[in-house]
């Protein structure tokens, strides 16, 4: 399209076509030649010895080329998987770090836990033989809840975490809030679980890796998020490989919402295998694998408090959670209920003193670790179930209570830690009570009662933290990694031009994105401008695709190198027009000298650049190609209003969510369609949480339960209603595209203001998550 | 053992085990990787392919279940001057996909969809739809998608 400037305009996306018409390349897409496949051994046990394993069986199956254990890795000195982010426990000690091997070192702690892995020609070889790898477990009592494992005489997983405790931490004004808590003319207490996920991208986990000993060279493709990060971890701290051997692409990846942030056991595995063999290995999970070794999302248990005065002002927050880990600190895990929770305890409120304590749990589960929102749904359900509650003791109307303690002047500092830097929270919530039709809320509550049903409105205004993050504050709070990107544009000669980004596309639609902002600030065409990224050997360096900072960080990385090709344009736009360079104005692809009819326009410079037969070789060197890095000097703050009105068959216990209303503000929006598509995703996904999804093990036996699609509820199309989405918009004051971010907001607000519905329309406390149509019926039917 | 049958209007024929199921005999023996796999109990619905007419779910079925069979996949939806078929072309417009990995099964379910519900209401493409599963989009684009298409095809 001709689009000089598309900032704004829904452009239709770069990346359909090849999704369209089965062109996309995942990475199970790929085969190598000599391709050979692995299959793993798992733990049955949740936890257990491993006191033999016998693979001779095995070893003689059809196709079979290698079989390895725990054992080889560790004579390999091929070393754990780390977590990148040190939480410091109360008493000033780290938290603790049992080792994480990518095999089992004579122990497995959770069902799925890798043992051994199976090389062979085909996958039914691999998988066949896999089932012949004879394994002697000597089971242990295993624990799978965060309350049980606090308990004294609970099975200890890791002797180097007593206790099973990974960490104490806390944040916050604990003697403050002691004080504001006693003389408060009211006090809203709730204790509750927020139920455990399993992200459950739609594209299993899958890893190709292949060994050239040409250059004693290594190519992985991987289903990842971010696969610099993924390289650094593990050459520099799992198998010690010089970091140039070793490529990561991450091609097309289908979905990922956190699950494919980290550094997998199977991902070292096979990389290191693929040498040993001398064949590319490839895995591709099957469900049930994802199931049971795909990072899981939220399980807290929490008891939380809001102290008020008499007229519903907020004086003071307790908050009190137990945080599962899983079995192993998975890359990020330690991070989400603390820095990424804790720190928005604020919500949108003036609450002045805050105090939260999080304790991390070890138990014999999949590890936990960041699943769309990470950490901040967590706490906006603690914050917007307790205000919700809050109003309702007090006798306030629930958005009322809302304003009264709205932040209303920026920026604003809170009590724990982060500075907001602008927003408007008031009239976010006026427009998403204008769309969601709040006065004519009672009239259709009366409707439905005539009809035998129960009708239920509730609110969420939530807010995030986003734009992950300034490295230096992340270093500050405990992040073993800096939490920049990078961008580079390279101008074709013909003007035409590739943008090489950090981050990385899996749905976002950041080929077209990225383009929009790269052809809008050249004056070229967005069909112009290519999009690359999921490669170490083609980008630079990255950090990566999470907590919604694709285009406030790495947006913000390709405008700053975008600055540098204009300014080096300038002058070699000066040496041809015979001009100063500070007399040069760039405008619509078009360099004049100010105030003058001189002008050349941008793909003569570029090709200027490249062909420099007439050009300031004293000034300047050919080609035009820049590359810049951002740090962020905030986070940004992306919030909004959700508003879930749901209407409950009280004989059956379905709850039907009968209108969804987002008003969010994400700042300066570039493609409105991509950001009202994030959202629906994301509000899908919280209403998943809400309704359907609930990730349960057996407490005796540690087993799986939910392994499945068939026992895992996954909201289907009749599960959800259409969407009513609406933006205010507050540019974001510390980037220069005013971006805030989108991608996890949807995940953020709407699980609470679900919940908010349901206890309206029972006229019940609590539920828990997810209100599953038998807990709905039986609360519902309680006998008073 | 050989099993042939037509796709996308080709005869093709390829060795493979009996126990082949017909998503991996695409993917892997005729290397058509637009058709793919989710999941391993027929819940997901990537898989999803057009047999005599009909959509299918095609890592529920044994290749050699399809001898002999008329199969479409994704690759086939098109036109062969790369023009979209109304369905593909109203994802596009409606931003109905955003990874893509379940666009392919949940194209080829919306054709036959329409094809047996000329005009179908929001309730019925969302009832009909019950067997596709999409992390991404929230199915709200795609209930608009299989709407708009509905009216062109």
């Amino acid at each position: 399209m001709s689009d000089m400037n598309s900032i704004g305009v829904s452009v239709k996306r770069k990346e359909d076509y090849r999704f369209l018409t089965g062109a996309g390349t995942y990475t199970d897409d790929v085969t190598l030649p000599h391709q050979s496949y692995a299959a793993f051994v798992r733990s049955p046990h949740a936890h257990a010895k491993v006191t033999a394993i016998r693979k001779d069986k095995a070893l003689k199956a059809p196709g079979v080329i290698a079989i390895f254990t725990g054992e080889d890795l560790a004579a390999a000195k091929v070393g754990g998987l780390p977590c990148g982010w040190l939480i410091t426990d109360v008493n000033g000690q780290p938290m603790k770090e049992p080792a994480h091997p990518c095999l089992a070192q004579g122990k497995v702690c959770h069902v799925g836990d890798q043992v051994a892995v199976v090389i062979a020609e085909t996958q039914h070889q691999a998988k066949d033989a896999a089932e012949q790898v004879e394994v002697d477990y000597e089971v242990l009592p295993a624990v799978v809840d965060v309350v049980s494992a606090l308990k004294k005489g609970a099975p200890l997983i890791h002797d180097a975490a007593p206790g099973n405790t990974c960490y104490v931490w806390a944040l916050g004004d604990k003697g403050a809030v002691d004080k504001a808590m006693a003389a408060a003319a009211h006090v809203t207490k709730l204790e509750f679980v927020n139920n455990r996920l399993i992200p459950n991208a739609i594209e299993p986990r899958a890893v190709n890796a292949s060994y050239t000993r040409h250059d004693e060279s290594y190519v992985l493709y991987v289903a990842n998020q971010n696969p610099h990060v993924e390289r650094l971890l593990m050459t520099a701290f799992v198998l010690g490989l010089p970091e140039q051997k070793v490529r990561v692409i991450a091609p097309d990846v289908g979905g990922g919402f956190g699950s494919k942030i980290f550094l997998y056991a199977e991902d070292v595995v096979l990389t290191w295998a693929s040498k040993q063999v001398n064949r590319p290995i490839k895995w591709t999970a099957e469900r049930s694998e994802s199931f049971m070794s795909d990072a899981h999302g939220r399980d807290h248990v929490t008891t939380a408090e809001l102290a008020m005065d008499k007229d519903g002002k907020f004086l003071a927050m307790r908050v009190r959670t137990a945080a599962a880990m899983g079995a192993y600190l998975s890359t990020f895990a330690s991070s989400v209920p603390t820095i990424l929770y804790a720190t928005l305890l604020a919500g949108q409120y003036t609450t002045p003193v805050i105090h939260a304590e999080v304790t991390g749990v070890f138990t014999n589960t999949v590890p936990v670790d960041a699943y769309r929102g990470a950490g901040r749904p967590e706490a906006t359900y603690v914050v917007e179930r307790l205000v919700e509650t809050a109003a309702r003791e007090m006798n306030i109307d629930p958005a009322e209570i809302r304003r009264r303690n709205f932040i209303k002047t920026f920026p604003y500092q809170t009590p724990v830690a982060l500075q907001y830097d602008v927003g408007d929270y008031e009239a976010t919530l006026a427009e998403a009570m204008k769309i969601a039709d709040v006065a004519g809320f009672p009239a259709r509550r009366a409707e439905a009662a005539k009809r035998g049903k129960k009708r239920g409105l509730g609110y969420s205004c939530y807010i995030e933290a986003c734009g992950l993050a300034p490295s230096s504050i992340a270093g500050a709070l405990g992040a073993r990694a800096g939490l920049f990107e990078s961008g580079e544009v390279r101008v074709h000669p013909t003007g035409k031009v590739t943008v090489f980004t950090g981050s990385h596309s899996h749905g976002q639609g950041h080929e077209t994105t990225f383009a929009q902002v790269v052809a809008s600030r050249l004056g070229i065409s967005v069909d112009d401008v290519d999009v690359v990224h999921g490669d170490t050997g083609r980008v630079a360096f990255g950090m990566g695709t999470y907590g919604s900072r694709s285009l406030a960080v790495g947006g913000t990385a390709i405008v700053k190198a975008l600055d540098k090709v204009v300014n080096k344009g300038k002058k070699i736009a000066a040496h041809l027009l015979e001009a100063s360079d500070t007399d040069i104005e760039f405008k619509d692809g078009v360099f004049t000298v100010a105030g003058t009819d001189k002008a050349v326009p941008f793909g003569a410079v570029a090709l200027t650049a490249y062909v420099p037969h007439n050009y300031p070789h004293d000034k300047l060197e050919p080609g035009l190609d820049e590359q810049a890095f951002y740090d962020p000097t905030n986070f940004t703050f992306p919030a909004g209003s959700h508003i879930c009105e749901v209407e409950i068959d009280p004989d059956t216990g379905v709850t039907k969510v009968v209108n969804f209303t987002a008003v969010d503000d994400f700042g300066n929006v570039v493609n409105p369609m991509i950001v009202e598509g994030q959202v629906h995703g994301g509000l899908t996904q919280g209403i998943g949480q809400a309704l359907t999804e609930g990730c349960i093990y057996d407490k005796e036996s540690g087993q799986l339960m939910t392994g499945s699609y068939l026992d895992y509820c996954m909201p289907r199309a009749d599960d959800v209603p259409s969407y009513k989405v609406g933006t205010k918009v507050t540019a974001c004051t510390h980037n220069p595209l005013g971006v805030k971010g989108c991608g996890e907001a949807g995940a953020i607000g709407s699980p609470p203001a679900l919940i908010n519905a349901i206890t309206d329309a029972l006229g019940i406390r609590e539920i828990e998550m997810p209100a599953t149509p038998e807990r709905v019926w039986r609360a519902a039917n309680k006998k008073a | 053992m050989k099993i042939s049958m037509t796709v996308n209007g080709k005869a093709v024929s390829a060795d493979a085990e009996e126990r082949t199921l017909l998503a991996t005999f695409i993917r892997e023996s005729l290397r058509l990787t637009g058709t793919h796999v989710g999941c391993d109990t027929s819940q997901c619905g990537a898989c999803t392919i057009h047999m005599n007419g009909r959509a299918v779910k095609s890592c529920n079925i044994l290749a050699l279940q399809a001898e002999g069979a008329d199969i479409v996949t994704i690759e086939g939806l098109a036109q062969s001057d790369g023009t979209l078929h109304p369905m593909q072309e109203a994802f596009r417009e409606h931003h109905g996909l955003q990874c893509g990995f379940c666009t392919p099964g949940m194209v080829m379910s919306a054709v036959d969809l329409v094809k047996n519900h000329p005009n179908p209401s929001e309730e019925t493409i969302r009832a009909e739809l019950d067997g596709n599963l999409c992390r991404c989009t929230g199915y709200h684009n795609i209930v608009k998608a299989v709407k708009a298409a509905s009216a062109k095809m």
